[in-house]
């Protein structure tokens, strides 16, 4: 039996991995769907055989975190999801669209194969951009005003950047040739929006939200946070750099902006949290005061404890089973 | 709020009854292919293989809309059934997460190895994924199931303040009407699958296929049907049993039986009439429906009357439930009629192929019906004497639900064209390809990679 204030804790710390676990493995493969061309067949055939292996299991990822939310913190599960109901119904619905998509293009009538190209990129697009508008909302503390909505379609351009971006290092390292050229510049262009649009959610976070202004601006905290900034900020400096490099010789450091993009994921995922723990929703509830019972979440934690490192385990034993170049995807 | 009420439980009632059709499929069709698989590392005959790489693409696409449209199910709790969490979430969320935690990755994980991995992984590996992947859709059937039962039979918990405290779960889980419950579904599982199979097998032999791999999955397919159905006849009568204990007024209902009487009729057909408390048209075996429930011509069954304002609605409980035991037959008709023939070493006729291809998706329907049974059944509780339906809903605003309604039956009737006409499209491009060539009877050696010459093969 565990304290049920460190449990509340516990489970908001899985919750949050899984998010960022999400955001980052599921993004990139949003990302490539953003990217992928809609005239050139044979680069979508390519990019699309770089995502196929994983997206099922990247996808399940935001389940689990989902999942965490309504059994951990039911309330809050309410709450968030009842404020956002209809970015949530859009959010589901191009998921759904996409999922789909990804296996009809390949079997159905090959005459229907743009069709369901255009799908995937519109339901990648639409996830990613949902995905982020609900973040701005959530930063906004669900405020019905219309600069809370006009920032959040500021965020939903954001996040759909982000995701492309990773998407587009995630090609960098999983193709060659043609595409990979093509996968820096779209890398190149991607990083920059990212970027600003992380400097724009870190500006409005602290001004709009007094509590988050606290916690950044009060010394000495200032001085222990001040590292996860200029740390994300050099990663971009640095990942734009790499990107003048690419492609190299030998394919030396294709794996860089990746390993890049996924520690600004990281690092700005850890800016967020840090602004709203303890509060599950921003300045109304805490983790404490919407957590399930702890004769629940103990239950539940023996069994974390023993699956999360098998599917860790597991995961990366499928990653390293498709480690490499990306080959033609064929079912056998 | 009756609207968003209303709309809120067709919206549920939609979402879940779309998203169960794939995973009935798959749960019972990764067994097939690990069959499949199986019989090709040992006997190396490619026949084995050219059935395993048709059928995956098939459970390829299945799987896909069972994993997107499931997502949907982990938002609505919160969303549209607020109080089903506030309530029983202590309870419901530990199944869930287990759920999530034990099977979704579990399958979803070794997935990408599964389909796409036979190249890249040894043959015992890949054959030992494709065992994890069956075992994770079933394990994710046991978890649902023990929640879903638990809201029919709960026990093993205490309410405190209005709110349910586990106390011990393995009570929890192995509550009163679970295993009835999760044999009855892997079981349909298994057989909707055995109709898939065997129905688009039929469909391919009917336009001139002449491979030895559909014959050869048409014949497992029924083989596997006949044995099925009478297993999964004895298993309903059991849960039924099980529900004439626990849920009287759900079996009541199935059975139209207004007023307690000794020696119930079997209702073969009637029109139900809510108002007035009685049948029209009643069509019926004397007794039978006694013999069946009690193991005696003039058992007493409690009629709706002992029930009264705490019913479910009986006409679309008494209508489902005959349209699953009527399909229930139908399926043992044919897979006996079917499988004999062919037991006779004679092929079958235009007619009973035909009939087969009619029948294909004959296990959607029987366990849609079965599910309306035993969910509608149980109203006007969501949670048998702890939560109501109507005081779980939420205050959503009307019209976004009513958005989202619509938004999702439109996606919803474009999937389902988009799928069955998938899955025909591959069959007939199954057809034209040629038989097995001589150099793909190569035994092969286990442990290394099998490397088919030509990919493309189904």
């Amino acid at each position: 039996m565990f304290e049920a204030n460190s449990l509340a804790v516990i489970f908001v710390g899985l919750m949050g991995l899984s998010i960022l676990l999400y955001a980052i493995l599921d993004g990139f493969d949003l990302g490539v769907g953003i990217l992928l061309p809609l005239s050139q067949k044979d680069d979508s055939d390519t990019m699309i055989a770089s995502i196929g292996p994983f997206w099922d299991a990247n996808e399940t990822w935001l389940v689990l975190a989902i999942g965490l939310l309504l059994i951990a913190f039911p309330a809050a599960h309410s709450y968030i999801f009842k404020e956002l109901y209809l970015p949530t119904a859009v959010l589901l619905i191009s998921l759904v669209l996409r999922g789909v998509a990804f296996d009809f293009r390949a079997k159905a009538a090959f005459s229907h194969k743009p069709t369901w190209n255009k799908v995937f990129k519109g339901g990648s697009l639409l996830a990613a951009m949902s995905q982020g508008y609900m973040l701005g909302m959530y930063v906004m503390s669900f405020e019905n005003t219309l600069v809370a909505y006009a920032f959040s379609l500021l965020s939903a351009l954001g996040v759909a950047a982000a995701y492309a971006y990773i998407g587009a290092c995630w090609l960098i390292m999983k193709t060659e040739g043609a595409l990979q050229v093509q996968a820096v510049g779209w890398a190149k262009k991607a990083g920059i929006i990212c970027f600003i649009g992380v400097l724009a959610v870190s500006a409005v976070n602290p001004l709009i939200n007094p509590d988050v202004f606290a916690k950044w601006f009060a010394w000495p905290t200032t001085l222990y946070i001040l590292p996860l900034p200029i740390i994300c900020f050099a990663l971009f400096v640095y990942s734009q750099m790499q990107l003048k490099l690419l492609p190299a010789v030998n394919d030396k450091g294709c794996w860089r902006p990746f390993v890049c993009a996924v520690i600004i994921f990281t690092l700005c995922f850890f800016g967020l949290a840090f602004s709203f723990f303890p509060y599950i929703v921003p300045g109304k509830l805490t983790i404490w005061e919407t957590a399930s019972a702890p004769e629940s979440l103990s239950f539940l934690l023996w069994g974390v404890i023993i699956v999360v490192p098998v599917i860790f385990s597991y995961t990366v034993f499928s990653y390293r089973v498709f480690w490499g170049k990306v080959q033609e995807l064929r079912y056998h | 709020m009756l609207e968003t009420l209303m709309l809120s439980r067709i919206q549920f009632a939609a979402n879940i009854s779309f998203h169960i059709l794939f995973p009935t499929i798959t749960i019972a069709l990764s067994w097939f292919l690990f069959f499949f698989k199986v019989r090709f590392d040992l006997t190396g005959d490619p026949v084995w293989m050219r059935a395993y790489r048709f059928w995956v693409k098939i459970f390829a696409i299945t799987f896909a809309i069972g994993v997107v449209t499931g997502i949907t199910m982990s938002f609505q709790f919160g969303t549209n059934w607020p109080k089903f969490m506030e309530t029983v979430g202590n309870i419901a969320g530990p199944l869930l997460g287990y759920e999530v935690l034990t099977a979704f990755f579990l399958e979803a994980g070794f997935l990408g190895i599964m389909l796409f991995g036979i190249k890249r992984v040894s043959a015992r590996v890949h054959t030992l994924s494709t065992l994890i992947v069956a075992i994770g859709t079933t394990l994710s059937a046991f978890w649902i199931l023990a929640l879903n039962s638990w809201m029919h039979t709960p026990q093993g918990h205490e309410m405190r303040d209005g709110v349910a405290f586990p106390v011990d779960w393995l009570a929890i889980i192995f509550n009163p009407s679970f295993p009835y419950r999760l044999s009855h579904m892997v079981i349909a599982s298994g057989l909707t699958a055995a109709f898939l199979v065997a129905g688009i097998s039929a469909y391919r032999l009917l336009k001139g296929d002449d491979k030895q791999a559909p014959k050869l999955t048409l014949k497992i397919a029924l083989s596997v049907a006949m044995f099925l159905t009478p297993v999964q006849i004895f298993l309903g009568d059991m849960h039924g049993l099980n529900t004439l204990e626990h849920q009287p007024q759900k079996i009541a209902a199935m059975e139209g039986i207004w007023h307690t009487e000794k020696g119930a009729p079997l209702l073969l057909f009637a029109i139900p009439d809510e108002k007035q408390r009685t049948n029209h048209f009643e069509l019926a075996i004397p007794k039978m429906a006694s013999f069946i429930l009690t193991h005696d011509l003039d058992g007493e069954i409690k009629g709706l009357n002992e029930f009264e304002g705490n019913h479910p609605p009986v006409a679309p409980v008494f209508y489902a439930f005959r349209i699953m035991v009527g399909m229930g037959m139908l399926m043992l008709l044919i897979s006996w009629v079917s499988r004999i023939q062919l037991l006779r070493n004679k092929p079958l006729p235009g007619w009973l192929l035909k009939a087969l291809v009619a029948m294909s998706f004959s296990g959607w329907i029987a366990t849609l019906a079965g599910w309306y049974v035993t969910e509608i059944g149980r109203q006007p509780w969501l949670v048998t004497g702890i939560l109501t339906v109507e005081d779980a809903a939420t205050d959503i605003a009307v019209g976004n639900v009513g958005l989202s309604l619509v938004m999702y039956l439109i996606l919803y009737v474009v999937i389902m064209t988009a799928y069955l006409h998938t899955i025909f499209t591959m069959a007939n491009r199954a057809v034209e390809i040629e038989e097995i060539t001589d150099d793909e009877k190569v035994k092969p050696v286990i442990n290394t990679p099998i490397i088919p010459k030509e990919s493309n093969h189904v």
